[in-house]
């Protein structure tokens, strides 16, 4: 309904103060007499602490407190949880070793924080803590997930013997050995899922303040989702009760997941202001976020398909280690499980389909969901795969995938996902059919006439969003529900306040969510007003990660709207002397259908508060809130094609063309959907041929800055096309599916899909670095 | 980054005198784009700065025919930009245009990078392959005497660059192949045709910093073509390497990069 409903593209009202600088962010926060924290972190990657020395420190310029680790743990403040228990195959919980937020007696990465100096200005708080004298007897390091498995290797925590943290599995392991037995053709490929760091342009920040008076906590965090903080901050860390603790993320520059997690530094921070009795502020710099930002994906997995003699896939078999660094994060355990393995069937009919994980142990900083967590190397996995079977098989991998599509839903995978509605040929035939694939052979030899070697490669995603149904993954093992909630407040004037628990970090809820209000009432966006991120406004949330802001957080602002709607129209029906059932609000309007009775929007609602003509035992206001918990997850899915030149001289890829054809179910915003997409592939192109992430053997990390981190530009990309097909969710009322991740997740495989098809070796990890390719192109030649 | 004093100087002679009551301690500041990154992450704590910045005879840009002198404190901006330099040796305004981003061009200086002597700066190469000469506040220096090692130049404790010059050739032309993160040069080469035979430039590959390649220049002296390279091997022994690219890919690319420079030059 209107230029401004479902469907329109209309422009970021957020955007204006973003792009003028006006944004407002933890760092700008200030309040009166606050003062600055710097860390001390640890320069080695594994060590015992044997001492540590204050005097220096305190006796620096400026210095108000130093406080260390067993100060933390003397005031009882909790170590850090992991929200998701996952056990091993044999039953046994996962092996969870401590995580202080202050580390007291061995350190387990470069940049593990150990204590804190809080200073009259940020430069004094530094230099103080460079002035703490902290004595370390080294330990033997190690940073690769499958040697920490070795025998011999250094062990990090006592709790984790072989530095395992759990062996799990997911599927029928005799039923997939059956259908190997009966296969023509195996493919099998060693796939390397590189560690990433997630880089988002705000680096953290916390501002911890104890109001003394009030007895009363505030913290200012970089937040995806305020309300987990607090409560994980009161409930498990002791840092205040949580009547008495106030979270707030205010404008929050990207995420990508790495803000999801609760760190050591903002409990710090709020545990510092009450002992120091000052408000206290770190902001991390560019350095301390590579060191210490939770590091996405980094798996090693070994994977194998059986096919039958027509083609027809018959099992799946998936070995896969994960490093979760030297910490168990928040949600690390469910990354390279639930979110992963259950993902393996991809878009094919799998009979039969068996994962083993291992979670390992290493030393390195703590790895957790970043954009698409475990889908992305579910991704990789299977299209890498596909792709493979296809050019050993000698037919066409457009072929291949059409021949195991699933084509009737609901449909039960093997590995618990039930998908619920798709249409994966539409999305593969808009794909090839915007890639012009038809016209691929002659690009190539025109290509070759330059000098160059041109590839074609695709990848059809399937990833789960919308996360998730509580029950569902109460089950499995997670500590919290994930419903979300809104509340829709309708001032006296129409205008109106929509609450909700989903946060945003760029995503443009405020104008997504507002379009949801013109949609239903007729009213400019303008008119609306979208509150998020602060617990004292908003009564409780579950935050935005998992594409799940629209298929959770907007169902719930659609059931608190058909509240509204409901009780608008009785207010309406009542003072029209019409039926109830004959009301229609459209434009700004609420009319007796057929007549040209009528009363303005603005009319009922200060009517609601006026209260003087309200039917018999109405409450006066209009205001309703409401919870929503999803039935399922939600399933988008897409065929993403890349086409690459690579320069056989230097090994350098360009990308010449990517198409995505994405299936997100109901679109809201096109132009917000497109610039998520766009967002997605970048990052995915990143990670195929940029973003490699070095530890050298002693687990100093030696991509910590943008001098060794080759981070996606835009003269690394090329335009995209991009386009949507529509299958409606069956599952939550406006049929959404999510589109936040998929970019990152469907396009790694299609870029390493179209390397190798233009170099002709398959043997190519990511990042397929000019010299990678250069050296795989000489190993065929 | 430690506290510093800053001082802004509006003469070399100022500059030079304030650098020597300071001693060691002392740093000139140009554009900062090296120096003040340095500070921040705390590898470098001068006590103070000078700023060097505001001194006018640092600036300036003659070409007189074929001579060209361009003043220590010119921006990359400013030489890539400049017609005057392009009309008589467009491959040396092209580098300028290859530095960094533009942030970096218009507050990073010639006399700077060139004091500073990165692995993988681009104008050395350039210096190298022209038979520059590097103008200090005591005397003047050869290109091919002034670059010693990493980091490390003929420049004496104080001494001020104050300008670079040098002789247009017939053709010339820089090619650069770019670190994918830093976008500095992992190699770079800048190549130099004069009746007199040609001359190579290679940054951003050497272990010791940039050098002149000289199997390159003999085979490009006799025949300039590209083709000239084709047979010559670059020993891996004087490669850097690193995460981005090992010796062996730095050795082709040395070729590699020739080839494309004497190509481009040819274009001209
Ligand atoms: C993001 C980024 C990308 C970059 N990319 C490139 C690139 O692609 N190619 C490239 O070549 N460079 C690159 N640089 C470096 C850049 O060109 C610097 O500007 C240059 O190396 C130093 O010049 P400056 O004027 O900034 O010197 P400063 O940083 O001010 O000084 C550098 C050093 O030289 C000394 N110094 C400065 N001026 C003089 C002088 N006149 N006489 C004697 N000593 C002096 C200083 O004391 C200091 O030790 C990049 C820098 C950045 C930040």
């Amino acid at each position: 309904m209107g230029v401004e409903g479902i469907g329109a593209k209309v422009l970021r009202k957020e955007d204006r103060r973003f792009i003028t600088g006006r944004g407002r962010y933890v760092d700008d926060m200030s309040v009166p007499g606050m003062k600055y924290a710097a860390f001390v972190r640890s320069p080695h990657a594994h060590a015992r602490i044997t001492g540590i020395d204050k005097s220096a420190a305190e006796a620096m310029p400026g210095v108000i407190g130093v406080l260390d680790g067993k100060q933390l743990q003397g005031d009882g403040i909790g170590n850090l949880i992991c929200g998701w228990a996952v056990s091993s195959k044999d039953g046994t919980p996962m092996k969870m070793g401590a995580y202080p937020a202050l580390a007291s007696e061995v350190v387990r990465y470069v940049g593990q924080p150990l204590a804190v100096v809080v200073a009259e200005t940020r430069a004094q708080a530094r230099d103080a803590a460079d002035a703490l004298a902290v004595e370390y007897e080294e330990l033997p390091v190690v940073t690769k997930a499958v040697d920490a498995l070795k025998d011999g290797a250094p062990q990090l925590h006592p709790e984790a013997p072989g530095n395992l943290i759990f062996d799990w599995e997911l599927g029928d392991r005799s039923a997939t050995d059956a259908a190997f037995a009966k296969a023509a053709h195996v493919t099998k490929i060693h796939i390397h899922n590189n560690r990433l760091v997630p880089n988002p342009m705000e680096p953290r920040a916390a501002l911890g303040h104890y109001d003394m008076a009030e007895d009363h906590y505030t913290c200012w965090t970089t937040s995806q989702n305020p309300h987990v903080a607090r409560l994980v901050m009161s409930a498990f860390y002791n840092v205040a009760p949580e009547h008495k603790l106030r979270v707030i993320a205010p404008d929050v520059g990207g995420g990508f997941g790495s803000k999801i997690y609760i760190y050591p530094e903002e409990i710090v921070c709020l545990w510092a202001s009450k002992r120091t009795g000052v408000p206290v502020k770190w902001t991390s710099d560019r350095t301390e976020a590579f060191l210490t930002d939770a590091h996405g994906r980094d798996h090693e997995t070994e994977v194998e398909l059986a096919l039958d003699a027509d083609n027809k896939i018959l099992g799946l078999k998936v070995e896969t280690t994960a490093n979760l660094g030297a910490y168990m994060s928040l949600f690390s355990s469910s990354v390279p499980t639930y979110l992963y393995a259950t993902l393996l069937s991809g878009q094919y009919d799998i009979p039969a389909i068996h994962a083993n994980v291992k979670a390992v142990y290493t030393n390195t900083v703590p790895v957790d969901a970043y954009r698409g967590a475990g889908r992305p190397e579910a991704t990789f996995v299977v299209e890498r795969t596909m792709e493979t079977a296809a050019r050993e098989l000698g037919i066409s991998p457009a072929e291949l995938r059409r021949k195991n599509f699933i084509r009737s839903f609901p449909h039960q995978t093997p590995v618990i996902m039930a998908y619920d509605a798709g249409d994966f040929e539409a999305c593969l035939n808009a794909g090839m059919e915007a890639a012009d694939v038809a016209g691929f052979e002659g690009r190539r030899a025109e290509a070759k006439s330059r000098g160059k070697l041109r590839g074609l490669g695709m990848s059809c995603y399937i990833e789960a969003c919308g996360i998730a149904p509580s029950k569902a993954v109460g089950s499995l093992g997670a500590g919290v529900g994930l419903w979300e909630s809104a509340e829709v407040r309708v001032n006296p004037v129409g205008t109106i306040e929509i609450l909700t628990g989903s946060h945003s970090h760029g995503q443009g809820h405020e104008t997504t969510f507002s379009q949801l209000v013109a949609e239903r009432f007729g009213l400019p966006v303008d008119n609306v007003q979208v509150i998020h991120g602060d617990t004292d406004k908003v009564q409780f949330g579950m935050g935005t990660y998992g594409s799940r802001s629209g298929a959770v957080g907007m169902s719930a602002i659609v059931k608190a709207l058909d509240k509204v709607e409901a009780k608008a129209k009785k207010i309406a029906a009542h003072v029209l002397e019409a039926d109830e059932g004959d009301i229609v609000i459209e434009n700004g309007e609420v009319k007796v259908a057929g007549t040209d009775k009528k009363l303005g929007w603005h009319e009922v609602c200060l009517g609601a508060y006026t209260a003087h003509n309200l039917p018999d035992g109405m409450e006066p206001g209009l205001k309703e809130g409401a919870f929503y918990d999803p039935t399922n997850f939600t399933f988008p899915a897409g065929c993403y094609i890349c086409e690459v030149e690579v320069d056989p001289e230097t090994g350098t890829t360009e990308v010449v063309q990517f198409v995505a054809a994405d299936d997100f179910g109901r679109v809201i915003n096109p132009m917000i959907v497109e610039g998520q997409v766009h967002g997605g592939i970048a990052q995915g192109i990143g990670q195929a041929l940029l973003e490699g992430t070095h530890y050298d053997d002693s687990g100093q990390l030696i991509t910590a800055s943008y001098m060794d981190y080759a981070m996606p530009r835009a003269w690394d990309l090329p335009m995209f096309k991009v386009s949507t097909t529509e299958t409606l969710c069956p599952g939550n009322p406006l049929g959404m599916k999510g589109c936040g991740e998929a970019g990152a997740i469907g396009s790694p495989p299609a870029v390493i899909n179209a390397i190798t098809d233009a170099i002709g070796n398959n043997d190519l990890t990511m990042p397929a670095t000019p010299e990678k390719v250069w050296k795989a192109l000489n190993a065929v030649e | 980054m430690y506290e510093t004093s800053y001082t802004r100087a509006t003469s070399i002679e100022e500059a030079a005198r304030l650098a020597a009551e300071k001693g060691e301690e002392a740093k000139y500041l140009s554009g900062g784009m090296t120096l003040l990154p340095t500070m921040k992450q705390r590898l470098a704590a001068p006590e103070m700065l000078i700023d060097l910045r505001h001194v006018g005879e640092l600036k300036g840009i003659t070409v007189d025919g074929r001579a060209i002198r361009i003043g220590g404190g010119m921006t990359h901006a400013e030489i890539a930009q400049s017609d005057a330099i392009k009309a008589v040796c467009p491959g040396f305004t092209s580098l300028a245009g290859l530095i960094g981003d533009p942030a970096v061009r218009h507050m990073g200086t010639i006399g700077g990078s060139v004091a500073n002597f990165d692995p993988a700066a681009d104008y050395p190469a350039a210096l190298l392959a022209l038979g520059g000469t590097i103008h200090t506040d005591k005397r003047e220096i050869a290109a091919d005497d002034f670059f010693q090692g990493l980091f490390e130049t003929a420049l004496e404790e104080g001494e001020i660059v104050t300008a670079v010059s040098f002789e247009a050739p017939d053709a010339c032309a820089y090619e650069k192949f770019r670190n994918p993160a830093s976008r500095y040069a992992m190699c770079g080469v800048f190549v130099a045709k004069r009746a007199g035979g040609v001359k190579v430039g290679v940054t951003g590959a050497g272990s010791d910093g940039a050098f002149r390649w000289s199997e390159g220049e003999q085979a490009l002296s006799g025949n300039f073509a590209p083709e000239a390279v084709d047979g010559l091997t670059v020993p891996e022994g004087n490669m850097l390497s690193d995460i981005h690219g090992s010796s062996a890919y730095r050795a082709n690319l040395v070729k590699v990069v020739t080839k494309r420079a004497v190509k481009k030059a040819q274009g001209h």
